[in-house]
């Protein structure tokens, strides 16, 4: 059964498709964040943060950081997760992902340590072998008070749901922009998290706090 | 059946069982296929030293001429008063210290410069030390960025100190992120 079949069968699928889906690429869509504004909250009179964006490379937001005087490290880790070259065959023979070589060359911070992680909806987009690694990683990385913003899809977002590369555009404003078509890499999303998985994901920190918003995705203020 | 009008009448699901997944249909990410403006690369440059794609260095490269690279480098490149353009064929794993650089192509190291552009085909991983820095989107970048203010080269007042937004995205990348736009999203800091 593919994924859009499944998807149709859990929700009693038709043929319409989310109205995200039809939004040209390359057009920027302003959405309004709650989580983004605690994010910032958190961050507020601090200089000299060091923030890292796991999400597709952004200028705007290397602008939008860096003029507050905080320092960036950006890796698109869905770019690499995604890199064909990683498929290797696992021992019952079938295609499967290794996950060691992706450790090994993504997400090396080369010593530093983050105040800040902007996760966007990484996780839900992420081969499912790497999901519990890559989280695992970002808890090391930060430094014990950080500050990580997450969102995850609910169930009604759908398999359709788009890739955004997400651009800081305010203190809760964001600027959505699909990359599901045109030149930018596509991935479809892999799985919907509930609030017991996301919890148990993030485990090993100290709080979380959920945002629900309208259009199909929670945020999470996750704080070391 | 979606109800994309009325999400907030939805009533929600509670899983009891582990997250459902899919496997990802989409076609993995094709690195190395990556679009290119090929048509302005065949023009001539009689303005600067032009490595072709044949050409493959190891070692120092410096120089005081601009340098279109469209080879391989392997250690380290010079061109601290000019400009370096990575071409679309231009791998370069070496740490590289330029006036200016432009990259189309492919780099693993660190780039210090006084402004460096990454194209739409780029594959960036490393350290960008500079003042300004534009990102078309699609470029790939891995690494940290440090924004260095500009020295004040003309006016060697001690206090005068220039207000810049150093950063500006692309006039590729859309609505809210030309130059001109990204400004009035940027607080200039005033020292």
């Amino acid at each position: 059964m593919g994924p859009v079949s499944f998807f149709q069968k859990l929700f009693g699928g038709g043929a319409q498709k989310p109205p995200e889906t039809v939004q040209p690429s390359g057009a920027r869509i302003n959405r309004r964040s709650s989580g983004l504004k605690e994010f910032f909250r958190n961050l507020e009179g601090q200089e000299g943060l060091s923030v890292l964006d796991l999400g597709a490379t952004s200028a705007t937001n290397i602008a939008w950081l860096t003029n507050r005087g905080h320092a960036l490290y950006t890796e698109d880790v869905l770019t690499s997760a995604w890199d064909s070259a990683l498929q290797i065959t696992g021992e019952d023979g079938k295609p499967t992902l290794d996950v060691v070589r992706f450790m090994a060359e993504n997400m090396r911070f080369q010593g530093r340590s983050f105040d800040a992680v902007l996760c966007w909806d990484v996780a839900d987009y992420l081969p499912e072998a790497l999901v519990k690694p890559v989280v695992e990683k970002m808890c090391s990385v930060m430094k014990p008070g950080g500050t990580l913003l997450a969102f995850f899809h609910t169930r009604d977002a759908g398999p359709d749901a788009p890739y955004y590369r997400y651009h800081l555009a305010g203190n809760e404003m964001l600027q959505l922009q699909a990359t599901t078509k045109g030149g930018g890499p596509q991935f479809r999303l892999q799985r919907v998290f509930n609030n017991r998985h996301i919890e148990n994901l993030f485990r090993e920190f100290a709080s979380l706090k959920f945002f629900l918003a309208r259009d199909n995705v929670r945020e999470v203020i996750v704080v070391r | 059946m979606w109800k994309p009008g009325k999400p907030e009448e939805r009533t929600p699901v509670a899983p009891a069982a582990p997250a459902p997944q899919w496997t990802n249909t989409a076609p993995p990410t094709p690195k190395e296929t990556r679009p290119v403006e090929t048509s302005r690369f065949n023009e001539p440059r009689t303005e600067m030293a032009h490595i072709g794609k044949s050409v493959i260095i190891k070692g120092e490269l410096s120089g005081s001429e601009d340098l279109y690279l469209d080879g391989e480098v392997e250690g380290t490149i010079e061109l601290r008063d000019n400009s370096l353009t990575v071409g679309p064929n231009g791998r370069v794993r070496a740490n590289t210290h330029a006036k200016d650089v432009v990259v189309h192509g492919k780099v693993n190291g660190n780039l210090r410069a006084d402004r460096v552009e990454l194209k739409k085909s780029a594959l960036v991983t490393g350290d960008i030390i500079t003042q300004r820095v534009v990102i078309e989107d699609g470029a790939f970048f891995k690494g940290g960025i440090d924004i260095q203010r500009e020295q004040a080269k003309e006016a060697p007042k001690a206090e005068a100190r220039p207000v810049v937004a150093p950063v500006s995205a692309s006039a590729a990348v859309g609505v809210g992120s030309t130059p001109g736009v990204q400004g009035s999203l940027i607080e200039a800091k005033k020292l």
